[in-house]
């Protein structure tokens, strides 16, 4: 409707760099494993692209509606122990277990239905809560039921690939998840239902008065962040190859997709991916190089940083900082004209030194390529 | 079996005033702040091993340990509101609060990793494992001497909140913030003290959580701040004599179905939360509307 008022020519061109640059990074993305053949790295690529995905499957339930889940893990764990039985009870082995993994979306996706029908009449804290109460009763389920194999675990047979490229296929399956739920955060997002979801998150009684149907909508997005969840944590399981409760019901696990997805940007398509690319490989790092618990220390803090200081990401945030760069340079240029060019310029070389804006002689070029960004 | 059942009944409302004690900070935090500290379940766990590292290292009774790490807390707690908690404002202050709290669950759990491993730990004093015998009931020493102080804690709690000035401004900013300020509150010094005391009161929570548990480590606050948000949230937030009456429920609950079931004897405690939310979201004790939203 409102797409005949923007000059087609500047729309195409947007659209042009922005496929651009998600097509390099596609490749890029692609072709890593390619290049960096050595175990130890592309198995970081293995965990960091289902982090992609689940971050960005939480972000379509809880960054749209504005319900933080701290429960996610229920559903991980959920597809993680259907692919475990469902292997072993079907015998099968190798790439056949790869056809298993949208069965155990859709087992997560029927454990989320009640868990939302419960958990969805409360908001706010008391959501949050809830959340949190299901995951302690997952894990105690995971813990006692028999078919979870109880405290010693399950296992699930490893493929005999060899064992140069052994990750490869699990990587690629990882990273097919990944961007197709990018697509579908992107479809969501653009869509009648995506502004259903955002309406529920700037005021669901309004929204609810306006004619949304609240309860449907929000039931919808969790199932649907619950399917893809329950995929990507069966891919995990698989790829680990055991699964036991303490570490397939996660607490971290939470809260490292929470972390993501409010890094990168809240309910932003790309914030929750650039989140799980930048903090998933820094964390495995930091546990594979110190002990665990100064990783712990470490996460902590960095978690700190980044609500303290970009407390809506680092995408909207950075796109604020720019923009009040640029209109502060644009100010001192105003005032640098008036009373002559040499004040002017030390006002330029301070702030340049302060490490504020982008100052001196090519702010107003440096400032242009981001008003592209912001915008 | 009559014998066994009032036993458990017994421990379950002795418990349940210990369980009461350590989510006493968390319902007051709530209350006023209206931040949901997931920190709490760490926290009981640091007074514990406090405690630990003062018995231990400087042979300092239990008890006497609490007359330094109740101000340790305190002090503690008004650092973490003022460094992490203060700054953070707008509209999503309550989700970004509560991510705050867990970081710094987080830092607390990988500081006693790092001092005390991750081996169980116990908390020793002459009254730990005595008990003494009334009626046809065995009941530990330790049990009757937690449950005296989750009474004194909780009462020095409410003569603070109703019989001083510092207590109606305590209450007046859990009503309305706004208008708390406009009336010359500074409703930032409140807030700090009231993390402040509610993280003290938890001190008292950790040494006798400690000293029952049977032995503890940096991992125990994961399977407390559960339980302990299962009692706040049972008894509607922010309401403290709610709280004890919920946490006396949950552990006798518990203690009863453990008789039979073992196993799932924990579930009791998050199947009735989620069962009375199903009925009534505010919790059995809370307030209504002004905290629907």
């Amino acid at each position: 409707m409102t797409a005949s008022t923007v000059p087609a020519a500047g729309r195409g061109a947007g659209l042009l760099t922005r496929g651009a640059g998600l097509l390099a990074l596609t490749a890029a993305i692609a072709v890593f494993p390619l290049v960096f053949t050595n175990p130890t790295v592309t198995s970081f690529g293995v965990i960091t692209l289902i982090f992609v995905a689940v971050a960005a499957a939480w972000n379509i339930f809880s960054g749209f509606s504005g319900y933080l889940s701290l429960g996610h893990a229920v559903f991980y764990g959920t597809g993680a122990y259907f692919l475990c039985v469902a292997a072993q009870d079907w015998n099968l082995t190798g790439a056949a277990i790869f056809w298993l993994l949208p069965l155990a979306g859709v087992a997560a996706a029927v454990i989320a239905v009640p868990l939302g029908l419960i958990a969805l009449r409360v908001r706010r804290h008391t959501f949050v809560v809830i959340t949190i109460a299901f995951f302690f009763i997952a894990q105690l389920s995971a813990s006692n039921l028999s078919v979870t194999g109880g405290s010693s675990g399950l296992l699930v047979p490893a493929p005999n690939w060899a064992s140069a490229t052994y990750n490869n296929p699990f990587y690629y399956v990882a990273m097919i998840i990944a961007a197709l739920t990018v697509a579908l955060s992107w479809l969501v997002r653009r869509s009648r239902f995506g502004l259903q979801l955002r309406a529920i998150s700037d005021d669901e009684d309004r929204a609810a008065g306006l004619g949304v149907r609240a309860m449907p909508v929000k039931l919808t997005a969790l199932v649907l962040s619950a399917f893809i969840t329950g995929m990507a944590g069966a891919l995990w399981v698989y790829f680990i190859g055991e699964a036991f409760p303490q570490f397939v019901f996660d607490p971290l696990f939470d809260l490292a997709i929470v972390l993501m997805a409010f890094f990168g940007g809240l309910g932003t398509l790309a914030g929750p991916v650039l989140g799980a690319l930048v903090l998933e490989p820094t964390q495995l790092y930091l546990t594979q190089q110190t002990s665990g618990y100064e990783s712990e220390i470490l996460f902590g803090a960095l978690f700190l940083v980044v609500i303290l200081f970009l407390p809506r990401g680092v995408l909207p945030t950075g796109a604020e900082y720019l923009v009040a760069g640029r209109e502060r340079l644009r100010r001192r240029r105003d005032q640098g004209s008036a009373p002559g060019a040499s004040g002017g310029a030390s006002g330029g070389a301070a702030d340049g030194a302060s490490g504020g804006a982008p100052g001196g002689a090519g702010g107003g070029a440096a400032a242009r390529p981001a008003a592209g960004g912001a915008s | 079996m009559a014998q066994e059942i009032g036993q458990a009944i017994a421990a379950g409302i002795l418990g349940g005033g210990v369980y009461a004690l350590m989510a006493a900070g968390l319902t007051l935090v709530f209350g006023v702040l209206d931040i949901i500290n997931v920190a709490q379940g760490i926290l009981v766990v640091l007074g514990a091993y406090l405690s630990y590292a003062l018995s231990v290292h400087l042979h300092i009774d239990l008890l006497v340990g609490l007359l330094i790490t109740v101000p340790a807390m305190f002090v503690l707690g008004v650092l973490i509101y003022w460094l992490f908690i203060r700054p953070l404002r707008g509209a999503e202050r309550t989700s970004m609060t509560l991510l705050a709290c867990f970081a710094v669950a987080l830092i607390i759990e990988g500081v006693l990793y790092r001092e005390f491993g991750s081996g169980y730990v116990y908390l020793n004093a002459w009254y730990t494992t005595s008990s003494v015998h009334i009626f046809d009931f065995y009941l530990a020493d330790i049990y009757l001497i937690g449950f005296g102080l989750a009474v004194v804690a909780i009462g020095a709690l409410y003569l603070i909140l109703y019989r001083t000035t510092f207590g109606r401004a305590v209450r007046a900013t859990m009503q309305n913030q706004a208008a708390a300020r406009l009336i010359g509150i500074d409703v930032n010094r409140v807030s700090a003290l009231t993390f402040g005391i509610a993280t003290a009161v938890t001190a008292i929570g950790g040494m006798v959580y400690g000293a029952i548990s049977g032995g503890f480590t940096p991992n125990s606050g994961y399977d407390l701040i559960s339980r302990l948000l299962a009692i706040v949230i049972l008894a509607g937030m922010g309401s403290i004599g709610g709280a004890l009456a919920a946490a006396v429920f949950m552990t006798t609950a518990e203690a009863l179905v453990d008789i039979w079931q073992p196993d799932w004897s924990v579930a009791v405690f998050y199947l009735a939360m989620v069962i009375i939310l199903t009925v009534r979201p505010t919790g059995l004790f809370g307030r209504r509307a002004a905290r629907a939203q």
